[in-house]
């Protein structure tokens, strides 16, 4: 039986049914047309699906939509203000931080989330604060680096 | 074909700068769409059902209780798959890779596959799918497969490259061999002579993306497919083919690509998800799970390998010789010949001899990966080189430039070489400051050099000036990695206009000829090179309209800076016209304005890059850490050199996690117990330190630009510069990759006894 | 399937004796929605146990800490005192999955997902933790270590479900630490694992200790001859020796993908080891 699901995404308020075995990740991706989290694995080994539920980083496609209801849901449609991007978007950009592009809402959602708890991370905290988040395409280098950089325009703001 | 002798000292405006790239804001937005991000109305989920056996006779499939399942639209099996392949042997494996015809050959392989309404549903039906087996016996391993007593995955399969031709079947599909001179007599003038063998275990390319595709074929036999791959006209050509179509019917849509590194290079789910929607008549989505991933596309060779080297005290290598044993999954492929060819192409060598031998073992079809083949063979050779010099007494970066191939060397798998650049990264290492750094407690540093041909191949491009003056450039190669930006830079160069008025699409089947795909670094060699041909072309039009708005003979008319240009005494007063100037008469002179490209791209020129790793080992539980990693490569000329660092970058990590911890683990079944992230284990961000990169500039004679591919070289020396390095640290040497924390303790307990 | 989400643990007993097919509790989700996504367990009924009062809390009281059976382990990091007096089950707990694992699991399932290799575990254990379990015949505690009886075997009963984690208060001059290791850095799944917590006197000497192995047998292990092989000592190498002798020769482990019985029991000897050595400086050894 589909469950009634009122939510709060981006901090609009959105409705939808789902089965309730359906998870977060399909709802977004197929019900709600938020395609900007990916399955990677669906098995919460990639990140690549990572959103940030009622303030923690999680992974989609380990939360049911059934959940959802009453919860507020960060998702990488909302991370630019409006026609601005984020620090983090812009510096994943100058600074080629995705080859591919396929982890990178992942990435930015879980950099996002990182950031939120600590505004100067060392590298290793930046490296360990992303581990849940694979990327085949760039070796990691230059994704440290545009959070770094991010992270001290974020801090100078 | 050497255009001109100019190429070596060109100066660029545009090429060589790192502007933002132009999908940079679609994909940090989630904008951007990738294979399981497009959706057609009405479409039908698409499940496929995979063997549990590593290999079975399948005695019968009764898919009667699926089709009446209410909601399933289309159940298909091989019957629905007809043999079209007319004796193409490469192309019937990959049909039968696609759908098992009579026998398994792996777990993981197809038999059947449903669509239906949704997602539940198409599960449900699955399990109601009886597939009848007999369980053969299987073989994984390459060594065990090459005996005689192994069970024979192919009773028609006879040793190709062996004369006379073998009485028996095998499952030995390939014996090849390279080299010159007379090792025999190389080694007697030896005063040292080393020799050991080493393993390689399987990996997989690993992409973040499943494969995913939207087919949708009508009863008018026209067909559209939206899939992320490699090389959409590939797939469409293959998909034709295996389904019967012309190809000029079936338009394929390149989504966005998630990672390929050579496993998007052929078809896997793709003709199954058109033959579902044509038995169906509604469009079927059809996307793999990371399980399937694993278990039924990729993987690279699982790989045996026998090395033999000889030098003189002086340092001077005498002869070598290999024989490499490589897997190729159940069907034929050239895996262990490329493995053959790239052994010791690094170095200058008067005896040499390699002997490939690909075979049949019940895993997955090989797929390509980065520069396949070479990284294993470079493990063997390059791990051998560092114990030869130590053994000699000779430090290991003299020993390799002492030895190291350069222009006229005939190489080892036979073209003499033309600029080269292995002799150069190695001087570049040499005065790396990496190279002097104090190592700390329990650390050891190791280096080791890697080679790769690159490829060229059909490539096809094309400009159209809008009347605005702005130009689309159409190109048919995917971008993997950034392309668009370096592509868009390149046809900047050429016109002579700014970046940003550059909008790079890759164009769909129906709007390009043939292109091959994106695979041996060729992307922004080839494209590139069509580009300039195509931004050439198109300025050869726009001289001529520009003659006939000034009404002069096009012969006084030059292109420069973007404008066309009266020259000679008579023609002085003219004022230049700018591109958008002539764009916006077009109408008036001749129609739109547009250049194009056809070629086969030739002259890729042959890469080289040395790299140091320093790695950190815990001699109590085996773990290796690298602490830190220097990529040295030539790029020929690196038009975007942001991306060409990340090409070097990427590379590196890869080949990181394939000399430590990537493997698939079989079962003694024959099944892999390792199908998804949690235990196939690529590095993570807190397992790497940042990767420095130099990029070397030796131009490619063949390249209008100089331009060499980037892509791939840089996963072929890893495995041996961390196993060099290990095996400093640890003080044994560890021939057997991966080197995780088990074998690594192992080694070193070993070591004390 | 069904979901619910009771406001009350009266309503979630009754939802989990009533239903007739297969009923799990939905806490974090981490292990429960990858064994759905691979057809493992297919529920009758999933009950969310997130919406009952009081269950994402952490209470500290004269006795200890009371954690709600819904506490995702990237809070119990957040709770200072809780940390200061624990840091060996936080590290733990923290180190299950990634940082998106962490902002849903929980210990409580981390302990019914009975794997032999759940982090969270050795430490309880060796921090001699309890569990509150509520059901159809009321509520009643049980050791963490008693909980799972076999891989993937718990001593629940029908109807019944871990309320909460009770963590003893922490006597003067304790401390514990957890180890585990994994090929990489993160994101594995613990191939041998070791928690160690102990007490010392004024003058260094320890004069209580647990230590604990986890992966090297089908549940979870409570060494004592390795707890006695440090008691009364200093931590002095003779002291590391010997427990390191009784921790691997402690394991009864396996060959899988992950380790071999030799390198499992070789490591859990190191573990151990370190594990003590960062235990004794943590409660104020030198």
């Amino acid at each position: 039986m589909s469950v009634l699901v009122k939510t709060t995404i981006n901090g609009d308020a959105v409705e939808f049914v789902c089965p309730p075995e359906e998870t977060l990740l399909d709802v977004l991706r197929n019900r709600l047309g938020l395609t900007g989290a990916k399955e990677g694995c669906g098995t919460g080994d990639c990140g690549a699906c990572s959103v940030i539920l009622d303030g923690r980083l999680v992974c989609s496609c380990l939360v049911l939509g059934a959940e959802m209801d009453g919860k507020s849901l960060e998702t990488i449609e909302g991370m630019a203000n409006g026609t601005t991007l984020h620090p983090l978007q812009q510096h994943f950009i100058e600074g080629a931080a995705l080859q591919c592009g396929i982890c990178t809402p992942g990435f930015l959602m879980a950099a996002q989330a990182l950031l939120r708890k600590n505004a100067n991370p060392s590298e290793e905290e930046i490296r360990f604060g992303l581990a849940g988040n694979l990327c085949r395409c760039t070796g990691y280098d230059k994704i440290v680096r545009a959070v770094q950089a991010a992270a001290k325009d974020m801090r100078s703001a | 074909m050497p255009l001109d002798t100019s190429f070596t000292n060109q100066t660029f405006k545009q090429v060589g700068t790192r502007p933002l790239r132009p999908d940079g804001v679609d994909k940090v937005t989630g904008r951007a769409k990738y294979g399981a991000d497009f959706n057609a109305p009405g479409q039908l989920v698409g499940l496929v059902l995979r063997s549990p056996h590593a290999h079975a006779r399948i005695k019968k499939i009764d898919t009667s209780k699926a089709e009446k399942l209410p909601g399933v639209k289309a159940v298909i099996t091989s019957a629905d798959l007809p043999d079209l392949t007319a004796g193409d042997k490469g192309m019937f494996a990959i049909l039968e890779n696609c759908m098992a015809r009579g026998k398994v050959f792996y777990d993981g392989h197809a038999v059947a596959a449903v669509a239906a309404v949704d997602a539940a549903t198409a599960k449900a039906a699955l399990k109601l799918i009886k597939v009848d087996y007999q369980v053969l016996p299987h073989v994984t391993d390459v060594d065990e497969a090459m005996k005689p007593s192994a069970p024979v995955l192919h009773d028609h399969v006879f040793t190709r490259g062996v004369e006379p031709k073998p009485a028996k079947p095998s499952n030995i599909a390939m014996r090849s061999e390279y080299g010159h001179g007379d090792v025999e007599a190389g080694f007697k003038q030896a005063d040292v002579v080393v020799s050991r063998s080493y393993k390689t275990e399987q990996t997989h390319q690993g992409y973040i993306e499943p494969h995913a595709c939207v087919a949708n074929v009508g009863p008018d036999g026209q067909g559209e497919l939206w899939v992320c791959t490699q090389g959409h006209f590939v797939y469409r050509n293959q998909c034709a083919q295996l389904l019967g179509m012309d190809a000029s019917k079936l338009r394929v849509t390149a989504s966005e690509i998630g990672g390929g590194f050579g496993g998007k290079t052929h078809v896997w789910t793709e003709p199954v998800a058109l033959a579902l929607s044509r038995k169906a008549n509604r469009p079927v989505k059809l996307v793999m799970t990371r399980e399937e991933v694993f278990r039924a596309s990729g993987p690279t060779s699982a790989t045996s390998i026998d090395v033999k080297i000889g030098a003189r005290k002086d340092g001077t290598i005498v002869a070598a010789e290999a024989e490499l044993r490589y897997t190729c999954g159940p069907y034929y492929g050239d895996w262990a010949e490329l493995g053959a060819k790239t052994a010791f192409a690094c170095y200058d060598l008067k005896n040499v001899k390699t002997v490939g031998f690909d075979v049949l073992v019940n895993r997955p079809k090989v797929a390509a990966y980065r520069a396949p083949s070479a990284p294993m063979a470079a493990f063997a050779v390059e791990s051998l080189i560092d114990e030869l010099a130590h053994k000699i007494g000779m430090d290991a970066l003299d020993f390799r430039i002492k030895n190291a191939a350069k222009q006229g060397t005939r190489s080892s798998y036979g073209p003499v070489y033309g600029p080269i650049g292995i002799g150069p990264t190695l001087e570049a290492a040499r005065k790396h400051p990496h190279m002097k750094a104090p190592l700390g407690k329990n650390q050891g540093r190791g280096m080791a050099c890697g080679f790769w041909f690159n490829f060229g191949g059909q490539t096809c491009s094309s400009i159209n000036i809008g009347m605005d003056g702005s130009v689309t450039l159409t190109v048919g190669t995917i971008d993997v990695g950034g392309s668009r930006a370096s592509l868009s830079l390149i046809a900047a160069e050429e016109l002579g206009v700014s970046y940003e008025h550059i909008r790079c699409n890759i164009g769909d089947t129906g709007t390009l000829g043939h292109n091959d795909m994106t695979d041996g670094s060729r992307g922004t060699f080839s494209s590139g090179m069509a580009t300039v041909f195509a931004a050439r072309n198109a300025i050869g039009v726009m001289r001529e309209r520009a003659a006939k708005m000034w009404d002069i003979p096009v012969d006084d008319v030059i292109w420069e800076d973007g404008h066309a240009k009266a020259k000679g005494a008579n023609q002085g007063n003219l004022a230049p016209l700018s591109l958008a100037e002539i764009a916006a008469e077009s109408g008036n002179t001749g129609g739109p304005i547009a250049g194009h490209n056809e070629t086969v791209a030739d002259g890729a020129g042959v890469s080289f890059a040395t790299h140091i790793c320093d790695i950190e080992v815990d001699s109590e539980t085996g773990a290796a850490r690298v602490k830190r990693y220097t990529v040295i490569q030539d790029a020929g000329k690196a038009v975007h050199p942001t991306y060409v660092e990340g090409q070097y970058q990427g590379g590196a990590a890869q080949g990181i996690g394939w000399a430590l911890n990537e493997e698939y683990v079989y079962g003694k079944d024959g099944r892999l117990q390792n199908a998804g992230f949690l235990d196939y284990r690529i590095p993570v961000c807190s397992d790497l330190p940042m990767i420095d990169t130099q990029i070397l500039e030796i131009p490619n004679p063949n390249h209008p630009y100089g331009v060499r591919g980037v892509g791939e070289t840089s996963i072929v020396p890893p495995l041996a510069a961390v196993a060099n390095a290990l095996s400093n640290a640890a003080g044994v040497r560890l021939t057997h990759v991966p080197m995780s924390p088990p074998r690594v303790l192992k080694a070193i307990k070993g070591k004390s006894k | 399937m069904r979901y619910e989400s009771p406001g009350t643990t009266k309503d979630a007993i009754s939802l989990l004796s009533r239903e007739k097919g297969k009923a799990f509790i939905l806490a974090g989700g981490t292990d429960l929605l990858v064994k759905m996504k691979s057809g493992v367990l297919e529920p009758d009924l999933v009950v969310d146990i997130k919406r009952i009062k009081g269950i994402l809390d952490i209470r500290k009281s004269t006795s200890g800490f009371v954690i709600g059976a819904g506490v995702p382990c990237a809070a119990l990091n957040e709770d200072k005192a809780l940390l200061k007096a624990w840091p060996g089950v936080v590290e733990a707990a923290n180190l299950i999955g990634s940082k998106q694992v962490q902002g849903r699991c929980t210990m409580a399932g981390n302990l019914c997902n009975a794997s032999p290799a759940a982090d969270s575990v050795p430490a309880l254990v060796a921090a001699g933790a309890k569990v509150v379990i509520s059901g159809p015949k009321g509520s009643r505690k049980l050791a963490v270590e008693d909980v799972p009886t076999g891989v993937g075997r718990t001593a629940l009963k029908k109807g019944e479900f871990i309320t909460a984690i009770e963590l003893p208060k922490k006597p003067a001059r304790t401390s514990d630490a957890y180890l585990r290791f994994i090929p990489r850095t993160e994101m594995d799944i613990a191939v041998v694992s070791a928690g160690v917590s102990l007490t010392l006197n004024a003058k260094g000497v320890i004069t209580a200790a647990r230590v604990t192995l986890g992966a090297v047998a089908p549940t979870v292990l409570l060494v004592k001859e390795a707890a006695k092989a440090i008691i009364g000592s200093t931590l002095d190498e003779a002291a590391k020796a010997r427990l390191a002798a009784a921790a691997t020769g402690a394991c009864r482990p396996i060959d899988d993908k992950r380790g071999t019985v030799e390198y499992r029991k070789d490591v859990a000897g190191v573990l151990a080891r370190r594990a003590a050595e960062i235990a004794y400086a943590r409660a104020g050894g030198n």
